[in-house]
């Protein structure tokens, strides 16, 4: 196993926070985090002027990034919430606490049916027209039945979030059993696999790269359909605040729960492939050596 | 590679015709092709791109069904008219054009794996073996390394590791050092070489290069384009083992003259027919 023959003296590789810290200096030698900073200042700096700057009447309704980062980190705030606020906090946990119920079920549910239906012939047939029928059908469209079927805020809102974040699941699963060569079922059969091996050793790791694309997209989805669903009906979470705070023409808060989402949301997908990147060393390591 | 068994592995090819199918228009992939390969030889199969080698590879393997004949393996049936497809098995294993190690194994996992899911070995064993079997061929050291992670020559190597710890009867490869360089190729063959003058396991090997064939074959067989039958065999008489000196002597020369002809008017022909490769 080791190199002990070897005349060089060969560094073993860094292995996770210290590859991780390694990364993170080799970047700080590029442009990439110069040329991000540049590129935030350079929106927060547009916004500033067109709405605080020049002050253009398009622009006067809206609250400009002075005002905004001013309220969300003031202790007492002018319309009610703000970085110190508890009930900013309930919104955000309400939010998350609903992406986290939806999110497990839509991929407990969706993954184990995309790869049924892309390992089995019998079963996408029968399967596959009826998600092809219901998968268009926007989120939205299916909120008066959702409150049909349901009662209270709670269910309908996480319903449709769990729907929307269902159908992208499945579907990705499904093509990832696709993206599989053909000649890895014709390895894992000539060495002696019987069916369930093949379904563990070659379906379920070959097609994770597009299950995890597929979560990424996802997990977007979801909460994209949370908030709608949350402004249609609800008391907490980020979509209600958002569209309370319209309502109640606090034009500031609004604008501070659509920041929030939008780190959010960042965060979120950004944990998702972490734990791709944690499922698939295979890959992550294939693709560093070509420099990605 | 325990098994110096010389008396298994032997093909015996009559009369295979293969006709597909693909869009209602049949078409003629192998004619009545009859070979013989006797167990422990080297049999080369050289023939224009898309002629029908690999139908004849697919057929053996279990992959494809044939139209009509029979093929055996060591007197067994493997497909005849009352089963046109062979059943798959470990006693022929395949090494494909484009490598087939599993990219989410490591490669003592993908060595490991044959015997694992046959359940002729325990884990414990078969990682045992794969990592004892990846260090004889000189890859140990990367026996935990991803296919991703390592060089072309270093996982076909091992995939012929991998095809060689379930103690095949055959041995087929498709093309397989088909991408490579002249400089990698060159010591992807000594090291076959090496395995088969250990194993003396039967080699099914198709290949386009000529040179190829006749250093490592017993036998070269060309075919003929598409639909492909044989067209000529060469025996190569050369005798085993073989290494780079042979390449330069005249035994050699005047074998890859007299064969150089047959092929070079089979790839005009197809060629000129220009007809698109089947897979």
């Amino acid at each position: 196993m080791n190199q002990k023959n070897s005349t060089v003296n060969i560094q073993e590789a860094p292995t996770g926070l210290a590859l991780k810290i390694y990364y993170w200096r080799k970047s700080l030698k590029t442009l990439t985090p110069y040329l991000m900073l540049i590129g935030v200042a350079l929106w927060l700096g547009t916004y500033y002027l067109l709405v605080e700057g020049w002050e253009l009447p398009r622009f006067n309704k809206l609250p400009g990034p002075v005002e905004v980062i001013t309220e969300w980190t003031n202790p007492d705030p002018d319309w009610g919430i703000s970085m110190f606020s508890p009930i900013y906090y309930e919104h955000i946990i309400v939010s998350c606490r609903r992406i986290l119920i939806a999110f497990t079920i839509a991929t407990c549910l969706g993954v184990p049916l995309g790869l049924f239906m892309g390992w089995s012939k019998t079963f996408r047939d029968y399967s596959f027209p009826i998600l092809e029928v219901l998968r268009p059908i926007p989120i939205l469209a299916w909120v008066p039945l959702a409150i049909l079927m349901f009662s209270g805020f709670e269910t309908p809102v996480i319903y449709l979030a769990t729907l929307a974040s269902l159908f992208v699941t499945t579907l990705n699963t499904l093509l990832g059993v696709d993206s599989i060569d053909e000649e890895y079922f014709r390895a894992a059969k000539c060495l002696g696999s019987k069916p369930h091996h093949v379904f563990w050793h070659i379906v379920v790791p070959g097609s994770l790269p597009f299950i995890f694309t597929g979560l990424q997209i996802s997990i977007g989805v979801a909460w994209f359909s949370l908030v709608a669903a949350e402004m249609v009906s609800g008391e907490f979470g980020l979509g209600y605040m958002i569209m309370d705070s319209y309502m109640n023409i606090t034009y500031v808060t609004m604008v501070i729960g659509m920041l929030t989402l939008g780190f959010v949301g960042w965060v979120s997908s950004a944990l998702v492939r972490l734990a791709g990147d944690r499922m698939m060393q295979w890959r992550v390591r294939a693709l560093a050596l070509e420099g990605r | 590679m325990a098994n110096q068994n010389n008396s298994r592995g032997a093909i015996s090819n009559r009369n295979v015709t293969k006709i597909y199918d693909p869009d209602g228009v049949n078409v003629m992939a192998v004619d009545d092709c009859s070979l013989e390969i006797s167990a422990g030889e080297v049999c080369m199969i050289v023939g224009p791109s898309g002629c029908g080698k690999t139908t004849l590879l697919n057929a053996i393997a279990g992959f494809h069904s044939i139209t009509e004949g029979e093929i055996y393996l060591d007197g067994q049936l493997l497909c005849g008219p009352s089963k046109p497809k062979a059943e798959q098995g470990a006693d022929r294993m395949v090494v494909f054009q484009h490598g087939a190690l599993f990219p989410w194994k490591t490669l003592g996992e993908n060595v490991a794996y044959g015997p694992i899911v046959q359940g002729v070995m325990s884990k414990a064993e078969a990682h045992e073996k794969a990592e004892h079997m990846l260090a004889e061929a000189g890859i140990g050291d990367v026996a935990h390394k991803y296919p991703g992670e390592v060089s072309s020559g270093m996982a076909r190597r091992s995939e012929i590791v991998r095809a060689l710890i379930n103690d095949p009867k055959v041995l087929l490869l498709d093309e397989p050092y088909r991408a490579m360089d002249a400089l990698t190729k060159s010591i992807m063959h000594e090291s076959l070489l090496e395995v088969y003058d250990k194993t003396k396991v039967t080699i099914f090997f198709i290949t386009h290069d000529l040179e190829e064939a006749i250093f490592l074959g017993d036998k070269v067989v060309v075919m003929t384009t598409r639909p492909a039958t044989l067209k000529k065999t060469v025996d190569v008489k050369i005798p085993r083992p073989r290494d780079y000196q042979t390449l330069t002597t005249e035994e050699f020369r005047v074998l890859v003259e007299e064969t150089k002809e047959a092929v070079h008017e089979e790839a005009k022909k197809a060629f000129d027919a220009g007809e698109r490769e089947l897979a």
